[in-house]
């Protein structure tokens, strides 16, 4: 099977099961609403303070979303002992590997865009800066997020305490990306600075971590 | 191999005194911070070190992952072990000077920063070596040190730049340095390097130790079982 | 002036710290091949 055939396959079925399976969404939905409610509640500033730190407060939020989503990422494949079959087959596990993350960034793309609109609302944003740059910095910062979250997930999963291990070893990793995210959210939003440069990091951040996953995501697959 | 050892840890302990008085003693005292200053001689030096025993670690982790020979993995911990404590002493004396002189405990100036992320970064490696059960940790470990590596100058960008946006004081030498500083400087440098071969050789012999103890164990399990047949 | 010894002894303390956990281990692999010889 080529490369695109699996990954569009698995993907699939990956996005079937999950809708088919409304508890995980439901309760991941869920969570997601209170990490902004507890967030609106802890840190209840003016409309003018709140541009500031609403970039830090989003992604933070998004980030909790994201470990609770990228925890399960293998469970079902180990479950089935798909993993063993990957390793014993000539098939390349890339297609694997992307299929996975993308899904993800589908799933955690969702729960950003539920999380959203209440954090405007319950902040009062209004962004006064060009409001189209958030686009770009939200799918680049959600896949840097994704991806190496999905491959140290991977990493993870023979390990004790698998569910702490990961944001353990991707929170380090994402520091960059984070700065990335959050400071251009905040250009963004308080329109004071240019949000360009940190664009440009969470690209090269994105390009360089999506190759590295890419190439070692074999090798630790093999290595399970 | 073994007959070095204690010529090193001797070297060592000559280093480490005579720079230890050079650094309290004779060196001039600083004309604006005052004795204070004198915790930049092992402030600095140790930050050096711990860079240097991370970047034998990448290389070590980057061999293993091509060779696969234990003896590179076995480096590989070992200098993330060390690295890590003296990454902390850095840490730790980094505030200790920065509060008596700039005021302020801590500041997200460029290499404290930096140190603090490769501190995370390096601790969570050892935790996975530490917790992972996999058969394979080594491969898992080395891996985790090429992100990291790779993760380095990312992080040094995102925080210059955000350092040029958001000035803040810098805990540092502030400029140029009086020749007499630079020699104790790397007098205390070429102490804590012998320091971190010595005990970096020590973790290495108690590593391979272990590791022939381990499988001693389990051979003797696994006859034992063949026993109770 | 506190400062600095502060600092220096922390240097110390955090090397100290760390020789005293490679001792520690050593003992255990002693024992360990004390019991593995029986």
């Amino acid at each position: 099977m080529s490369f695109l055939a699996i990954l569009r396959a698995t993907l699939a079925k990956d996005l079937l099961l999950e809708w088919r399976s409304k508890d995980a969404i439901n309760a991941m939905l869920f969570f997601s609403l209170l990490v902004v409610v507890i967030f609106s509640f802890a840190f209840d500033p003016t409309a003018e303070e709140s541009r500031r730190i609403a970039g830090g407060l989003i992604w933070v939020a998004f980030l909790f979303a994201a470990v609770v989503a990228l925890n399960q990422t293998w469970a079902r494949e180990l479950r089935n002992q798909v993993l063993d079959a990957y390793r014993v087959s000539p098939a390349p596990a890339n297609p694997l590997f992307l299929a996975k993350a993308v899904g993800n960034f589908i799933f955690v793309s969702v729960l950003e865009a539920l999380m959203t609109p209440l954090f405007v609302m319950f902040y009062k944003l209004r962004p006064l800066g060009p409001a189209w740059e958030l686009i770009p910095i939200a799918i680049l910062g959600t896949w840097a997020l994704v991806v190496n979250g999905t491959f140290f997930a991977a990493l993870s999963i023979r390990t004790k305490s698998r569910e702490i291990m990961l944001p353990l070893l991707l929170f380090p990793i994402s520091i960059p990306a984070l700065l990335g995210m959050v400071n251009a959210t905040s250009a963004i939003l308080t329109g004071e600075e240019s949000a360009k440069f940190w664009i440009a990091l969470l690209l090269a951040y994105d390009v360089v971590f999506t190759l590295a996953c890419l190439l070692l995501f074999e090798t630790i697959l093999e290595a399970e | 191999m073994k007959r070095g050892f204690p010529i090193l840890a001797i070297v060592t302990a000559v280093l480490l005194s005579f720079g230890l008085y050079e650094a309290l003693i004779a060196a001039p005292t600083e004309r604006t911070m005052g004795d204070v200053q004198r915790i930049f001689y092992y402030h600095v030096p140790s930050a050096w070190t711990a860079f240097l025993l991370f970047l034998i670690n990448f290389v070590a982790s980057v061999t293993y992952l091509i060779r696969r020979n234990a003896k590179a993995d076995i480096l590989a911990m070992v200098t993330a072990e060390v690295g890590v404590v003296f990454c902390t002493v850095v840490l730790v004396t980094g505030p200790i000077w920065a509060r008596p002189v700039w005021g302020i405990w801590w500041t997200w100036d460029l290499r404290l920063t930096l140190t603090l992320v490769l501190w995370l970064i390096y601790v969570s490696y050892l935790m996975l070596r530490r917790f992972s059960t996999s058969s394979q940790t080594p491969v898992l470990a080395a891996v985790l040190a090429i992100f990291g590596a790779l993760d380095v100058p990312l992080v040094y960008f995102s925080i210059w730049f955000f350092r040029t946006q958001h000035p803040s004081p810098v805990i540092g030498d502030g400029g140029s340095l009086d020749p007499r500083m630079a020699h104790v400087l790397l007098i205390n440098w070429a102490a804590f390097l012998c320091l971190a071969w010595l005990v970096c050789w020590t973790r290495y012999r108690l590593e391979v130790v272990q590791r022939e103890v381990e499988e001693a164990q389990s051979l003797e399990s696994l006859l034992e079982g063949e026993g109770s047949r | 002036m506190n400062y600095l010894i502060a600092a220096y002894v922390a240097t110390w303390v955090i090397h100290g710290t760390y020789l005293v956990i490679l001792a520690r281990k050593y003992s255990k692999i002693q024992r360990e091949m004390k019991s593995l010889r029986k």
